[in-house]
């Protein structure tokens, strides 16, 4: 049963995420890829990680992708109006994307010797759990992270102001 | 300028002071008001079981009289046409043959007799102007229609039956009775 | 052959699943004569005694009118919208526990459809998913009116998401557990967290008024300025949908508010007098749905007091003054905490 579950949403997952790139209208790939975060969020609950899973949905699907929607509705962005791209840039986005996935295929291939923190403990994804090591074990990065988004939070404001005197 | 109430308020534009800038006070206000009226007597009336009173003088749908004898008061004088300000009134007059003096009062009748009730404003001067008293508005209302056509009332509905007369005593106050007593005026003359 | 245990769920989740139906439903009744008497008037009485089969004629209604899907809309997302916004509106009932549980046969059956450790987390994903039903639903009818009122409708949910989670935040600090029902559990014997948590508590009401799109809040859907709002385009059972779901969510929103800061199915001094624990939990439950029909009224009474706000009004609200007063109450939560001893 798990099986086939992981399967079938490994599946919507991947397909959702092609469908992303390929659909023409930029509101499809956005619904798209909220579907993508569905499955990735059901493969959170399949790994016993609920909070993950809420978490994500709450915060991916629920706002994030909530403000994309609604950047790309006010645009009103659609095939007609899109610039036509030059043959340059298209060669150089081809590049980037081929440079990122020999990065990842070489962040994959150095995963497999990484040890899982607690093979057998199968609550490691409930929230108690979750905190703890948090809190704990990786506190400077879990705080680190937190002065990165309010960096960026803090630039956001500097942006949307109109006038700095 | 004097105002008509004394609920009239000036309008200040000043800086709000801080308890009234949390709002919180001026909406439990609002909730107690509209709470009052929630529990308050309703002012619904539901009409067809219900009905509001009407002025005793009430000026609604028309009606064609007959005299004692059962005979039609009209004359097809035309008076109540020429009077109507919404030329709602229209009627063709007939000559009375011989063996309907049962039927027609005088000699002169309307043969059709029809008022647009989608034209008429019911301000009854029809019935004033009636030498003969054979308008009168009664209390009655206009029924509603689908069909425009419908709310041309011809004799068939106008001239009150025989057997079941309609009561226009109310519209006949002491001042409408005291006037008919002057025969002098062409109006009250039989 | 299901067990027991399954089957119980099955049936509370059908009769859950009835019931929060048959209470949007007498909302619609219930609002029209709420409107009604607050403004001195009858309100329905003419279909069955005192118009109490008014919503059985609105369904009907709802389901004959002519079903129309714009020409230039986007087909299958126009479908999409109003099943995305029920959808949403049913699924948030499955974590609130509905009452303490039944012992049949020496067996306990909790009133809960399933009890996860992350109950509030729940709750809060289904509501954000919600916006989607409304963005999907306007941006597909390819009307300007509806375009405008699913960005309103996206702009005011996240904004006001994030003041309701941060004043969830401080309750949760208070109880220490996400679990919907242990919160109810931690309220027996009248201790309701609406008293140890005020600020916290007129945050996330004003933020539930936000959430479910009422009046002061409804302007995704403001007849005066935007004709019809996000269902413009919409007509028949679809549109019966998107007011539908509206009242469903009033509905969980209310039972929501009762049971997290008003002691959910706990009622103060029952054990007194009954004895039967059976008993006790239906009573409870009774108590319970009161407290929600409350919640109900009080939206309805918010609505037929409060006028619309501007849309500056609403993000000023919403950002510089919810946010804000939001996180000052965590911050004296945590004092509070602190002063008497409960973190080391």
């Amino acid at each position: 049963m798990t099986l086939q579950l992981f399967y079938f949403l490994s599946f919507l997952a991947v397909l959702s995420a092609l469908m992303v790139v390929v659909s023409k209208n930029p509101v499809h790939s956005v619904l798209y890829l909220i579907l993508t975060f569905f499955a990735i969020a059901g493969h959170y609950i399949l790994m016993n990680a609920q909070f993950l899973a809420a978490v994500h949905i709450i915060v991916y699907a629920g706002a994030i992708m909530v403000l994309f929607l609604y950047v790309i509705m006010m645009l009103n962005l659609n095939t007609e109006v899109e610039p036509h791209k030059s043959k340059l840039l298209k060669i150089a986005a081809t590049f980037a994307g081929g440079l990122l996935m020999v990065v990842m295929v070489g962040v994959i291939r150095q995963a497999s010797e990484t040890v899982p923190l607690n093979p057998t403990d199968t609550q490691m994804g409930l929230i108690k759990n979750l905190g703890k090591v948090l809190y704990t074990d990786f506190m400077l990065p879990f705080e680190l992270s937190s002065i990165l988004l309010l960096a960026a939070m803090v630039g956001s404001v500097m942006i949307g102001k109109k006038e700095i005197k | 300028m004097q105002s008509l109430t004394n609920r009239s308020k000036v309008v200040v534009k000043k800086e709000m002071t801080w308890m009234e800038k949390i709002y919180l006070p001026a909406i439990l206000g609002g909730l107690k008001i509209t709470l009052k009226h929630f529990f308050r007597k309703k002012v619904t009336i539901n009409y067809p079981e219900e009905k509001r009173d009407i002025a005793a003088v009430y000026r609604g749908l028309h009606v064609l009289k007959r005299d004692e004898n059962g005979a039609e008061r009209c004359t097809a004088c035309g008076l109540c046409a020429v009077a109507c300000p919404a030329e709602a009134i229209t009627m063709i007059a007939a000559e009375r043959k011989g063996g309907e003096e049962k039927l027609y009062r005088e000699e002169k009748y309307a043969s059709t007799y029809e008022i647009n009730m989608l034209r008429c404003i019911f301000c009854g001067l029809c019935e004033e102007a009636c030498p003969k008293e054979a308008i009168f508005l009664t209390d009655q209302l206009v029924p509603t229609f689908r069909d425009r056509a419908d709310f041309i009332y011809g004799k068939d509905k106008l001239v009150e039956p025989k057997d079941a007369p309609v009561d226009i005593s109310k519209r006949q106050t002491a001042e409408v009775k005291e006037f008919k007593t002057h025969k002098q005026y062409t109006h009250n003359k039989l | 052959m299901l067990s027991p245990a399954l089957l119980f769920t099955i049936i509370l989740i059908i009769v859950v699943f009835l019931i929060s139906l048959v209470v949007a439903m007498y909302s619609t009744y219930g609002e029209r004569k709420v409107a009604a008497f607050m403004q001195d008037r009858l309100g329905p009485n003419r279909a069955g005694p005192f118009g109490i089969l008014q919503p059985m004629a609105d369904g009907v209604k709802m389901f004959m009118k002519e079903e129309i899907i714009p020409q230039d809309s986007n087909k299958w997302l126009f479908i999409l919208g109003p099943s995305i916004a029920m959808l949403t509106a049913c699924m948030a009932s499955a974590v609130i526990p509905w009452g303490k549980g039944l012992t049949i046969d020496g067996q306990f059956y909790s009133l809960q459809i399933t009890d996860v450790n992350i109950g509030i987390l729940y709750i809060f994903g289904v509501v954000s998913i919600g916006v989607y039903g409304i963005m999907i639903g306007g941006w597909a009818s390819n009307n300007k009116y509806s375009l405008l009122g699913a960005l309103r409708a996206s702009s005011q949910m996240i904004s006001y998401e994030i003041a309701m989670g941060l004043s969830i935040i401080a309750l949760v600090m208070m109880t220490g557990t996400l679990s919907v029902r242990e919160i109810t559990e931690q309220q027996a014997g009248g201790h309701w967290n609406a008293l140890y948590q005020p600020l916290g508590f007129l945050i996330f009401l004003i933020c539930a008024f936000a959430e479910t799109n009422r009046t002061p809040f409804d302007l995704p859907e403001c007849e005066t300025e935007l004709v019809g709002g996000y269902h413009t385009e919409y007509s028949s059972m679809k549109l019966g949908f998107y007011l539908f779901a509206e009242y469903i969510n009033m509905f969980i929103s209310s039972a929501v508010i009762s049971t997290l800061y008003f002691g959910g199915y706990n009622m103060p001094f029952i054990e007194r007098f009954v004895s039967d624990p059976n008993l006790v939990s239906i009573i409870g439950t009774l108590f319970f749905f009161g407290k929600i029909f409350f919640f109900i009224f009080f939206f309805m009474w918010i609505r037929w007091t409060i006028p619309r706000f501007r849309y500056d009004q609403l993000m000023n609200l919403g950002w510089k003054v919810l946010l804000p007063l939001s996180i000052l109450n965590i911050f004296l939560t945590g004092i509070v905490m602190w002063l008497m001893g409960k973190v080391n």
